[in-house]
């Protein structure tokens, strides 16, 4: 019997998820995620809003900060601190990658 | 299965502290960790040193390894009648599973045990599983199927621990790139007592083309030009991955001069797409006639064009 074929989804800017999807596919605490939005490291879609919301892209940094913080024994504000460093090199690599392909 | 040196692995002496133990995995993870690390094979070296932390920095899981007895790294070993009596389930083969999986059975084990005596009827999400998928610069443009056989651990109800296949066809939407995740919601592990099911989560990865070259969602590549082409301007047939199309260039192209092909990048499914930049480059004949050489040499002897009057210039002040 074949089997079925299910949708990979795309984590962009495009797609949102609940606050409670969020943790529960982050692999982090409610309390550690809600620290994390508190120090900007993961934004709301409307932060005012009674229930919050996330564009899909933020899952990815979600689960990084929870490898972090698993991995190095970080409190939630020094997981906000490197995954600031993280989306800095980020951007440098993807700058990079530009500037390479432009030049062949 | 293959034995591992977790204290070789973590560069410490078999009698090392807990506190040594622990340093010695930060300083390693600090260098190799994959989300901060450009060390090459870092995600690899990461996994050896947090699977040897993992065992070595809990008492009971460190008193299990080291009953294991000492063996050289990679040779072929299986842990005695006494070790499954006292750290594993009583029946247990050990059959098609290495040494991460038996302590992974361990922290299983110990978990529901530890549900049992506090007769927790609570839901447990099923784990979350990631792939890596090799994708050609076609397959990634337009979108394809993927069929992936992974091999997980499944615990049997007695507490043993094994491997098994898991199968999953995965619809991989067009426009992915290189380095991007796509997850599947619930075709990770089973959840238990009314628990979710996991995600599986997909790492993209994606074959270099050997004419284009991608930054996001934009495609680079090179436009070779003759000298009289940039000079006179010229109409040429360029590739694009959506399939040939004519394209204008000026008179007095430049090289290094980007032309762009608005919307002939990468597509998405939600009808943005990228640019593709052709890259001006201005080519010479190595290789020239009589009546070429002749051609250039009237050209020269009339052309008012100088290149290097800015050079002159500053060299003549």
């Amino acid at each position: 019997m074949n089997a079925q074929t299910h949708e990979a989804q795309r984590l962009d800017d495009v797609a949102e998820i609940t606050w409670m999807q969020l943790v529960g596919a982050s692999g982090l605490s409610e309390g550690d995620l809600r620290e994390l939005v508190h120090y900007g490291a993961l934004v709301p879609r409307d932060p005012a809003a009674p229930t919050w919301t996330f564009e899909t892209r933020w899952l990815v940094v979600a689960r990084t900060a929870s490898r972090l913080r698993h991995d190095f024994d970080l409190d939630s504000h020094g997981v906000s601190v490197v995954l600031s460093f993280v989306e800095r090199i980020d951007t440098l690599e993807a700058e990079l990658c530009r500037l390479r392909a432009q030049l062949g | 299965m293959k034995y591992k040196d977790y204290y070789a692995i973590l560069g410490v002496a078999r009698d090392a502290s807990a506190e040594d133990i622990k340093t010695a995995y930060r300083r390693l993870a600090r260098k190799f960790h994959p989300d901060v690390s450009k060390e090459k094979n870092a995600e690899e070296k990461f996994k050896e040193m947090a699977e040897a932390y993992e065992a070595l920095k809990d008492t009971e899981k460190r008193a299990a390894y080291d009953q294991l007895g000492r063996h050289d790294a990679g040779q072929e070993f299986r842990p005695g009648p006494d070790w499954g009596q006292q750290f594993g389930p009583g029946n247990a083969s050990f059959d098609d599973i290495d040494l991460s999986d038996l302590f992974a059975g361990l922290s299983a084990r110990r978990s529901r045990q530890a549900d049992a005596g506090r007769r927790s009827e609570r839901p447990v999400a099923g784990s979350d599983y990631e792939a890596a998928v090799r994708l050609t610069f076609e397959q990634a443009y337009t979108g394809t199927e993927v069929d992936l056989e992974l091999s997980v651990l499944e615990w049997d109800p007695d507490g043993g621990v094994r491997r098994v296949p898991h199968r999953v066809k995965a619809r991989i939407p067009r426009g992915v790139t290189n380095g991007e995740k796509l997850r599947v919601p619930g075709r990770g592990g089973r959840g238990a007592r009314g628990g979710p099911d996991g995600d599986l989560y997909l790492d993209i990865e994606v074959t270099p083309h050997p004419l284009y070259r991608v930054a996001e969602r934009d495609l680079y590549l090179d436009l070779p030009l003759a000298p009289w082409e940039a000079v006179l301007g010229t109409s040429v047939q360029l590739p694009t991955p959506g399939g040939p199309v004519t394209l204008k260039v000026p008179a007095g192209t430049r090289a290094g001069q980007q032309l762009r092909l608005s919307g002939r990048g990468i597509a998405r499914g939600n009808g943005t797409a990228g640019n593709l930049y052709a890259i001006v480059r201005i080519e010479v004949p190595t290789t020239i006639d009589d009546a070429e050489r002749e051609s250039y040499r009237q050209l020269a002897e009339n052309a008012t064009f100088n290149p290097r009057a800015a050079l002159e210039r500053e060299a003549s002040r």
